[in-house]
């Protein structure tokens, strides 16, 4: 159970409060309410684009990273499709700085076209790095396009191409900025040696007097349901075939979410998994496969994502993938595999609690969500689900017509 | 009262901090097997550590260290391999191991502590009667086989063996690596010979952390105090042969975008009276974010998503590493950057607000790295592999504290030479 304290500012930044005096360190989590969702199909990857200049130095402050570090502080950030998060850990004798620094770069960024130019360049290396110079690097760049044709999910956060990132401009970036990071759009915990008041009296004085913004109304396309089977296949210069398919699943906080992430431990979550033990070990079709999710807000998709054993033909390959999915669509799992699931997740649960920098991510993302409270509830949730409901939610998961398959051969 | 957001809140410099380490519990199992234990943590959680001089240090053949040390849960006389990580997931645990290309290699277990009397006696088992199934063995082969065709295809990983190789030599278990014909060579026979000289009949010490049950003691004596371990690692020597040239460049894939940088020289350990302040220096150079290189060559210059120098601590070697991912097109710009940047620091002193900063950073972070039974139980480790005790500790903070600009140009003019390091890209 964790525990927290809620208030609003006048502002409409809400603020969070996770007291472990355990801990010598504090952490302050500030959450906007913007991600690679909420971006033009023009100009994807600028939600990450902008998390970086995010450190180019606020309107009072040069420097974000070099204060943070003198006070013996850490701190970093992430963009995903749905949100953008920076957090910081600094010794709590110092946790002041942490609010200085958050409350100016919340107020207004220094908007600097050197800033802008050098992380152009950074991101497109990062570009490079990760989706470009590796093999299968493009893989989800397909995937995505391939299982979304109107909704935003259809681009990765990096964006869909360098040049969008090539072309970003100050002017975009002000836009940016002024549109989404207002105070009405954050959300701030403060987590680990820190009192309530104390934190009432920062947050007041560094963030009371931030103009509030307007508050972002999100209107995305929905993506109609699919109605038939998609299918691609992409000769690349890999060395081994892959296999990827992915189906619709429920929007975060609906029950079919939970029996989703549950069915991807049965088939994929380690090596007692049935996709792994199947096809890797007694078939021996597949080198590597395992099955996830993204864990996305909106309605998210369902993986299998597989490397091929040598000389094993891809249609052998994906016809053993579906007898797998066939068996959990039509014999209710056991009690054994069903308490199986749920006890490795309780265990996941229990790791992540550890940490103060995750209990504070956790708290930030359910406010998000719309209450923290549903941290302390989610192992409830699963513990609901029942056999059944994994075996009736696997058939309108699995779905022929639900289904996006990529082959990735190696060229011949 | 207007806020002056000019003006930075006043600080306590974390240099001023006076770090405690805590201390580990000691005590030994029946058959005399160390056990180092820290409980401490609000999670009922724990984890134990089982470190095996099993690494490549030990093995006559390229690769059967990993293949055993990977084939460890993949069935006993009892039980098979599906059977055993069915046991461990079942109660939600992770059941880890690990081989390094060094003498040591692991067991590694992290449950709810609810769970550790199910758990520790199958621990037991695939200790004394890991059988090693041939098709098992197969299986490996044929998968491994599979993730070296696409890690090959990889400039960073690529770039990694062959720096290490430089450094060492390829007879040498730092600088050997991996290739299908190996696999390919890698008998069952090897496997379950190198099982029970270094895991069976091996040398182990414990490590365990987190919210520990009241008779640890007992449930670690009952299931590994009878074990056969002998008392001290066996002795063993190699000899490092350094390569000739310096500088390479390889292309990899021709169609690369990027080119893998890796920058390296041979460097001190951590018993030398240096070292904890050549620490200090790395980090000014390369070590963190606000560093010299990531300044220059990613804040400035925007060549590379990230570049960091460390230095690589192997029990018997010690080299400083700089390695960075850059544009293809800016490779070579990069490693004359990091030449530039090391020519600055021997040849001039750093200004006591950047020196200033790297210690209250250090500090910060040691600060933060202490804090859960994890970690803790982590740093002590680190300390026990590799002979150092509590003392460390303290000259590492004093070092932080104390060290001086004077000191940190000494250190570059001795560490920081440009014809000591190889220079190797791969596109």
């Amino acid at each position: 159970m964790i525990q927290f304290e809620r208030f609003v500012l006048d502002n409409g930044l809400r603020v969070l409060v996770h007291e472990d005096p355990s801990t010598p360190m504090a952490v302050v989590n500030v959450l906007y309410d913007v991600g690679a969702r909420d971006e033009h199909p023009d100009k994807t990857g600028f939600a990450h684009l902008f998390e970086h200049l995010m450190f180019g130095g606020s309107i009072n402050i040069p420097d974000y990273d070099e204060p943070l570090q003198r006070a013996g502080g850490e701190n970093n950030a992430y963009t995903t499709n749905d949100l953008t998060n920076y957090y910081c850990q600094v010794p709590a004798q110092n946790l002041e700085t942490a609010f200085w620094l958050e409350s100016d770069r919340m107020l207004s960024l220094a908007f600097s076209e050197k800033s802008l130019d050098v992380q152009r360049k950074v991101v497109c290396e990062e570009f490079k790095e990760h989706y470009i110079n590796k093999p299968y690097g493009d893989i989800w760049h397909k995937m995505r396009e391939l299982a979304y044709k109107v909704h935003p999910y259809r681009w990765m956060t990096i964006g869909k191409e360098l040049s969008h990132v090539e072309k970003a401009h100050i002017d975009d970036v002000k836009a940016f900025f002024f549109k989404h990071y207002r105070p009405v759009n954050a959300i701030l915990v403060v987590a680990g040696n820190v009192q309530v008041e104390q934190v009432k009296q920062l947050a007041a004085k560094w963030f009371g007097h931030i103009p509030m913004g307007d508050q972002y109304v999100r209107n995305l396309p929905q993506e109609p349901v699919q109605t038939a089977a998609r299918r691609q296949v992409v000769e690349a210069d890999v060395p081994v075939d892959a296999f990827l398919a992915t189906w619709h699943m429920d929007a975060r906080l609906d029950k079919g979410y939970y029996i989703a992430d549950l069915i991807t431990e049965v088939l994929g979550g380690g090596a007692s998994s049935r996709l792994y033990q199947q096809l890797v070990k007694e078939q021996r079709l597949f080198a590597s496969i395992d099955c996830y999710h993204f864990g996305t807000i909106e309605k998210g998709l369902v993986a299998v994502d597989g490397k091929l054993a040598e000389g094993v033909a891809i249609e052998t390959a994906e016809a053993a993938v579906q007898a797998v999915l066939q068996q959990v669509q039509e014999a209710v799992i056991s009690e054994q595999e069903l308490q199986k699931v749920k006890n490795k997740t309780e265990s996941v649960i229990a790791f992540e609690d550890m940490n103060v920098m995750s209990r504070a991510n956790s708290l930030a993302f359910y406010e998000l969500l719309g209450d923290a409270q549903l941290m302390n509830d989610e192992l409830q949730r699963y513990q609901e689900i029942t056999a059944e409901d994994i075996r009736s939610y696997s058939q309108q998961l699995f779905a022929q017509t639900n289904s996006n398959v990529l082959h990735y051969l190696r060229k011949k | 009262m207007v806020l002056n957001r000019k003006q930075a809140p006043g600080i306590t410099d974390p240099a001023a901090f006076e770090l405690q380490l805590r201390k580990h519990d000691y005590f030994e199992l029946d058959n005399g097997t160390p056990v180092y234990a820290v409980n401490a943590g609000a999670q009922d959680v724990l984890m134990i550590d089982m470190v095996f001089y099993a690494g490549n240090w030990f093995e006559e053949k390229n690769i059967v260290a990993a293949t055993t040390n990977f084939l460890l849960k993949n069935g006993t006389s009892k039980r098979t391999a599906f059977e055993i990580n069915e046991h461990f997931e079942f109660y939600g645990a992770y059941l880890n191991r690990n081989c390094y290309t060094d003498e040591t290699a692991s067991l590694s277990l992290h449950t709810l502590t609810k769970h550790l009397p199910e758990l520790l006696p199958v621990m037991s088992e695939l200790l004394t009667d890991a059988i090693f199934p041939e098709q098992e063995l197969q299986i490996y082969k044929q998968n491994q086989q599979q993730r070296l065709r696409v890690n090959l295809k990889k400039c960073d990983f690529v770039a990694n063996r062959l720096i290490d190789e430089y450094l060492y030599g390829f007879d040498h278990p730092y600088g050997r690596y991996s290739s299908a014909a190996d696999f390919d060579a890698v008998q069952r026979e090897d496997l379950v010979q190198f099982y029970q000289d270094y895991y069976t009949k091996g040398h182990c010490k414990i490590f365990v952390a987190g919210k520990l049950p009241a008779d640890i003691q007992q449930q670690l004596n009952t299931a590994f105090g009878h074990l056969p371990f002998r008392k001290d690692k066996l002795a063993k020597a190699h000899q490092i042969q350094p390569a000739e040239k310096k500088v390479q460049e390889i292309i990899n894939d021709a169609a690369g975008v990027q080119g893998a940088i890796r920058m390296a020289a041979p460097a001190i350990n951590r018993h030398h009276p240096d070292f904890p302040r050549l620490q200090v220096m790395n980090n000014l150079f390369g070590g963190f974010f606000g560093s010299r290189l990531m300044a220059n060559i990613r804040e400035d210059k925007g060549y590379t998503y990230g570049i960091y120098s460390y230095l690589q601590n192997h029990l018997h070697e010690t080299a400083l590493m700089i390695s960075t991912e850059a544009g293809r097109d800016v490779c070579a710009a990069t490693i004359t950057e990091v030449y530039k940047e090391m020519q600055l620091l021997r040849d001039e002193l750093v200004d006591d607000e950047e020196l200033s900063l790297v210690k209250n950073y250090m500090m910060g972070t040691i600060l933060g790295d202490l804090d859960g039974p994890f970690q803790i139980i982590n740093r002590w480790k680190n300390y026990v592999l590799h002979g150092l005790n509590e003392q460390y500790f303290y000259q590492s903070i004093e070092a932080i504290k104390t060290i001086t600009a004077e000191e940190v140009q000494a250190l570059a003019k001795q560490y920081l030479q440009e014809d000591q390091f190889y220079a190797l890209t791969v596109v």
